[in-house]
């Protein structure tokens, strides 16, 4: 039985918002509870008795700790207990238990499990006192003492431990073999580039402070509040690292603010608050600050070297791609960067290589379009270099070589409608205008350059389970463990009820945010609506045939002998197609069949025989426009036109924002964000949001999303693909392009802060 | 191994000494509030720990991303460089008390319908700080009204729609403004 959890205080769709149908814009069903303030996030539960924890990091990268003096910091008043290796409660010894549903191959850091210290910032002790102050204080006070051993952080200088990656990844696939004779066909090709590019780390930064509140209940049971892109794979974690049965520990996440792949691994302040609370038997509250989210994972430092060769028509001879990336010790994060080169454009030789060196830091983490964000960005502005070495448009030259069908592994795409991302996004930009040559506009002081790039990302699809509850006063819940970091999952699962029931969505509630719920996967890959949205439409086709086989059963039933197929739900009623004044409102069915509720559960599983005939992939077409400063090499953008063919759009208002902010995090990404390490030390020194700069209103201009028409029942039977990273990839391409047509200066690194712009 | 040294023959330094509380009064709201605190908690720590009142947030607790955006006696301020001692006396307006009952402030009902949010958590930054833009009178454009609410920062990067979501509770016509600054920038200078 699946009921509303009063304390999630999900939100429903405003009254008077009525029937609605996919594609239609609607407003986000939490909003209410955004804006007034009453949505409260993973720090935000109250709890009895609470004990707050404030984490003590290490100041080395590599070596032991000998021992700790906690005497000061256990006099300051109000402090509880201080937690170490030396005297944390027990956890599970063995090294798999560590490893949560996304763990790349390896073993995972464990928290406060012994005296090894493997990175700079790596959490060494929780001061627990009865109020944050007190508890704050008291950690400045915490007084490690450490064994030192020489740490290697810098990939540059050790490139030459680069080896293949370890171990399966969801999502990951290593590059395909070569085909054909990739450096044989450069060699002997007419035009040719070759060029080297490098991305700096980044760092998710969401806006809430990763958090996780335990409450401990009388009977043990301990309900945790946590910051997580997946209830459920923080409950596993929790249960594998303590011991814990599932009935023992439930995890709650609600509402979750922003994560962006930081919150698809558990970070450590749930364990730690879970220790806390099994040792102090009571509630803990852990909230990390802004400087410890720079303390776990990171999108990785990259270099790649592109190679591409081409016949004097433009047609594509050699695509050449290598990657080295940076992981952990302990781990061999993988992530997909080149295969993009080898699936967006027709080419006969295609050789690819993606390579790791493992460093004294933190194991990288998924971050939005994980691979694709630098991935795609070096071959679009190799192709862009290609375009002025063949004296081509930088469009016509994509056109050229556009692929029909998957270059690489010989399958059609399920749908590819990236030719109209292209003839739309530049017919609305105005790229016919373009001058060809850099260098030739300029308004004031500024340079004005436009350029474009492609963007792809895969079409995912898990499996999921979803229960639909019909009750007596024609309310409709439908549940599943979901999550909705931001991407407007309560809004477009309630849509796709809403429209599949013919019910007025205020009438339809999603709930989503507890471990307890049908089993679904992590939010992440933009896969949810896939995944998540079609378990919802499978569970609601499923109760309409159990409704309609209660109506047939109703006393001289004028449904008696109605198929599924003749009946529909509309208006709210379950009516006969082809005389639809035969109708029963669905209260009153429920009434009449003397049943208080009807719950259906369903479980998604993708078609995974029709699936791999198929490459499943979404695109766009980016174009942008850029002001660059002649003196001080500043760039703003000033215009940016995304078309993107995601397949069918379901929650149009909620994409519209998915897309806006994706390029938003491209133009971020292009301009703005790299967390530098000190490499004596071992640390990152940058990590402040004064120092690590993100996007702020004021970098942001005009932006037009258009998505264009697409309807994809490979991918998913609601035929849609997702949104939540296609609109990020190929925008910095695009960026670094037009800055190059503005200024004549090819910048290959990101980011593209103003002294590469002068000193290009 | 703890190498705790318990056996100190000085006297606990002062920073370990139990901090002293200071009686101040708040109006909250509407409400008026009294409380007996240690000069160390920070208004937002007051409002968010000991009042229950969450929908100021915590971002960085530095000053840097304005997701703790309140009004004291109207001005917009972050809470999280506010000694709440500092506030003593004043009048102080969060999220909370922006809406009149069931009817949401404008604010907040353009953020609704423009999407002007995604995952929510700088958002009642974003609506104080807009509530104290409106007061200020320094924003005449979609540009003015961009270079002054750049103290709140949108990770979920729903920049264009809180622009318009203010611009038209303003009611500055949409992209209608020359890309200008609203006044010289002048680094380092503080509006009063």
């Amino acid at each position: 039985m699946t009921e509303l959890i009063e304390p999630l205080k999900t939100p429903t769709a405003e009254p008077g918002t009525g029937m609605v149908q996919p594609g239609m814009s609607v407003s986000r069903v939490d909003g209410r509870a955004k804006v007034t303030g009453a949505a409260r996030y993973a720090a935000e539960h109250p709890a009895a008795d609470l004990a707050y924890g404030v984490v003590v990091n290490s100041t080395i990268t590599k070596g032991r700790i000998l021992g700790f003096d906690l005497a000061d910091a256990l006099r300051v008043p109000g402090v509880i207990d201080i937690i170490t290796h030396s005297n944390r409660p027990r956890m599970r010894p063995f090294k798999l238990s560590y490893k949560d549903m996304t763990a790349p191959g390896g073993f995972p850091f464990r928290p406060l499990y012994d005296d090894v210290v493997f990175y700079s910032g790596q959490p060494i002790a929780l001061v627990l006192a009865e109020t944050f102050e007190a508890a704050r204080h008291a950690a400045t006070l915490v007084r490690p003492d450490y064994a030192v051993e020489p740490h290697e952080t810098e990939l540059a200088a050790h490139l030459h431990r680069a080896h293949d990656p370890h171990g399966l990844k969801a999502g990951f696939a290593p590059p395909p073999k070569e085909k054909g004779h990739a450096q044989a066909a450069f060699d002997a090709a007419p035009v040719k580039i070759e060029a080297e590019f490098h991305s700096g780390v980044e760092h998710h930064n969401p806006m809430e402070l990763f958090a996780s509140t335990v409450i401990r209940e009388a009977d043990g049971h301990l309900t945790i509040y946590d910051k997580t892109q997946s209830s459920q794979n923080s409950r596993w974690y929790v249960s594998h690292v303590f011991g814990l049965s599932s009935r023992k520990v439930t995890v709650r996440n609600p509402y979750v603010g922003g994560a962006f792949g930081s919150g698809l691994r558990p970070q450590y302040q749930l364990p730690l608050a879970v220790m806390a609370a099994l040792k102090l038997k009571r509630s803990v509250r852990v909230v990390l600050t802004r400087q410890q989210m720079f303390t776990f994972g990171h999108r990785p430092e990259t270099r790649q070297a592109i190679k591409l060769a081409a016949e004097r028509d433009g047609t594509l001879v050699s695509i050449q791609h290598d990657a080295v990336a940076e992981t952990s010790r302990r781990e061999d994060y993988t992530e997909v960067v080149v295969n993009w080169s080898g699936q967006l454009y027709a080419c006969d030789n295609i050789r690819l290589s993606y390579h790791l060196v493992d460093l004294d830091n933190y194991t990288p983490i998924d971050m939005r379009a994980p691979g694709a964000a630098h991935g795609v960005h070096a071959l679009e502005i190799a192709m862009d270099e290609l375009s002025y070495a063949l004296q081509m448009d930088p469009l016509a030259l994509r056109l050229k070589n556009y692929a029909e069908i998957d270059p690489t592994k010989n399958l059609p795409f399920s749908t590819k409608a990236l030719r109209d991302c292209y003839t739309q996004g530049a017919a609305r930009f105005g790229w016919d205008q373009r001058p060809a040559a850099p260098r030739s506009m300029r308004k004031g002081n500024e340079w004005v350059g436009w350029g474009m790039a492609t963007g792809t990302w895969d079409a995912m699809q898990m499996f999921a389970r979803a229960s639909a509850v019909l009750h007596a006063d024609g309310r409709l819940v439908v549940s599943s463990a979901a999550t909705d970091i931001g991407t407007g999952t309560y809004t477009v699962m309630a849509m796709i009820a809403a429209a599949s029931m013919g019910l007025p969505m205020e009438r339809v509630t999603f709930q989503l945010g507890d471990s307890t719920l049908p089993v679904a996967p992590i939010e992440g890959g933009s896969s949810h609506v896939t995944t998540v949205g079609s378990a919802v439409e499978g569970a609601c086709e499923k109760l309409q045939k159990r409704l309609l086989k209660l109506a047939k059963a109703l006393p001289d039933s004028p449904f008696a002998k109605a198929k599924i197929d003749e009946v529909e739900f509309a208006d709210g009623t379950l009516r006969l197609r082809a005389r639809p004044e035969v109708r029963i409102e669905l209260p009153q069915l429920l009434q009449h069949a003397g049943e208080a509720r009807v719950e259906v559960k369903y479980l998604m599983l993708p078609d995974a025989l029709k699936q791999r005939k198929y490459q499943r992939a979404t695109h766009s077409a980016v174009f942008c426009e850029v002001h660059v400063d002649e003196d001080f090499g500043t760039v703003r953008v000033t215009r940016v036109v995304s078309a993107i063919a995601a397949g069918k759009i379901i929650s149009a208002k909620t994409a519209h924002s998915q897309i806006t902010g994706g390029v938003v995090w491209g133009i971020s990404q292009a301009l703005h964000e790299e967390t530098l390490q000190d490499h004596r030390l071992g640390r990152f020194m940058n990590a402040n949001f004064a120092e690590y700069h993100v996007a702020v209103n004021a970098d942001i201009h005009d932006i037009e999303v258009i998505f264009v028409e697409e309807d994809d029942r490979v991918v998913s039977r609601l035929g849609a693909k997702g949104v939540g990273e296609i609109g990020l990839v190929g925008v910095a391409a695009a960026v670094s392009n037009a800055i190059y047509h503005a200024t004549g200066r090819r910048i290959r690194d990101t980011p593209i802060t103003p002294d590469k712009v002068i000193a290009a | 191994m703890l190498t705790e040294n318990h056996a100190t023959a000085t006297p606990p330094s002062p920073v370990t000494m139990a901090a002293p509380l200071y009686p101040i009064e708040l109006t909250v709201n509407g409400t008026r509030h009294q409380f007996e605190i240690e000069t160390w908690v920070t208004l937002l720590d007051l409002l968010r720990e000991r009042m229950l009142l969450t929908g100021s947030k915590k971002g960085c607790d530095h000053g840097q991303c304005g997701a703790c955006t309140v009004l004291s006696n109207g001005r917009r301020i972050n809470a999280c460089l506010a000694l709440a001692v500092s506030q003593n006396g004043h009048e102080i307006t969060t999220i909370e008390g922006l809406a009149d009952g069931n009817q949401l402030h404008p604010l907040q009902q353009a953020f609704i319908d423009h999407d002007a949010l995604q995952c929510g958590y700088c958002t009642p930054g974003q609506i104080c700080s807009a509530v104290g833009l409106m007061r200020e009178g320094e924003a005449h454009t979609t540009a003015g009204v961009r270079e002054l609410m750049s103290g709140n920062v949108c990770r979920c990067g729903a920049y264009p729609q809180i622009v318009q979501a203010v611009s038209q509770v303003m009611g500055i016509a949409p992209a209608a403004q020359p890309e200008a600054p609203v006044r010289p920038t002048v680094v380092g200078t503080v509006l009063s």
